[in-house]
């Protein structure tokens, strides 16, 4: 009995534990969003209007300068971001809308490493914070 | 009627196997699943985590030296996660262990094959045996669950 209760206590003093660090590192997608239009605000791109009208259309716009067999986001999350995507290989994605897959946008290290690559292979370059605001904006509204 | 031949189905291929297996007619194709949880998340955000016992510890560690340019795609990571994956997949590598995985078979020193499918083991056994159209359905020779339905498993005798 004493046993069980210390147990009891040490998971109840994990889990705090847990949650505290995964409080401390996680984010909401306006966190990160917030961030991004500061970013853009300090190199002078900002401009405020029309941000998801934008973001949609760099997502289904086709692209120059990446990879051939990817021009555009579209290409592999289908032009619906409602709808899950698949990749290459033929992996299912899911859903790049908040809507439909709520736990995106939430880890910074995690946004910050899909926008990494995917723009280099798409755009064969990186994203500007402006870009990635507008595709998380658009995310968010669907 | 049915039904009860229904309950025998897995008792069935039970035995098939026990008597293919007795004969020597066929080996069964089970490869080590990847069981590290990093390894599995990253590469398997993509495409089917492979079993690292499909490629020489040299292929791996070429591999993992080029992940941003990975089959025509970026998939870069940082440093440390980089380096873990790649010691563990050369560490579990075909050519580590004491016994060399079949995917070994025909591959030469000098060589450092980067596909699974360009191994002289994975093509010999495809060869033949796929039509037309289902590569088409498939999509990628890289999509082993498209045909191996338990491939995840490490099990490929389903074919």
């Amino acid at each position: 009995m004493k046993h069980a209760k210390e147990k009891l206590a040490f998971m109840a003093l994990a889990g705090a534990l847990i949650a505290g660090a995964a409080a401390a590192t996680a984010g909401t997608p306006q966190d990160i969003l917030n961030k991004l239009v500061a970013q853009a605000k300090a190199d002078g791109s900002w401009t405020g209007s029309r941000p998801v009208k934008r973001g949609q259309a760099f997502f289904l716009a086709k692209h120059s300068g990446g990879k051939k067999k990817t021009p555009s986001c579209s290409t592999c999350h289908t032009k619906n971001p409602r709808n899950s995507g698949r990749t290459r290989v033929g992996k299912v994605i899911q859903p790049m809308a908040l809507s439909k897959t709520p736990d995106r946008y939430s880890d910074p290290k995690k946004v910050a490493k899909w926008f990494r690559r995917n723009c280099h292979t798409v755009l064969g370059r990186p994203c500007t914070p402006m870009e990635k605001g507008d595709f998380i904006t658009f995310m968010i509204s669907q | 009627m049915f039904s009860t031949f229904k309950k025998a189905i897995p008792a069935l291929i039970v035995m098939t196997g026990l008597t293919v297996s007795a004969t020597g007619q066929a080996q069964a194709e089970r490869y080590l699943t990847v069981k590290d949880k990093t390894v599995k998340e990253e590469c398997g955000a993509c495409h089917m985590a492979f079993s690292p016992r499909m490629l020489p510890a040299r292929s791996w560690d070429a591999i993992m030296s080029n992940l941003s340019e990975h089959f025509g795609e970026d998939a870069s990571l940082d440093e440390e996660t980089t380096r873990k994956i790649r010691d563990y997949l050369m560490n579990n590598a075909a050519d580590t262990g004491r016994w060399k995985s079949r995917f070994m078979r025909g591959v030469r020193k000098k060589d450092t094959p980067e596909r699974i499918t360009k191994t002289p083991y994975w093509i010999r056994k495809h060869r033949r045996e796929v039509s037309r159209r289902a590569w088409k359905r498939a999509g990628s020779k890289a999509n082993c669950t498209a045909c191996h339905r338990y491939a995840e498993k490490g099990y490929y005798d389903d074919d």
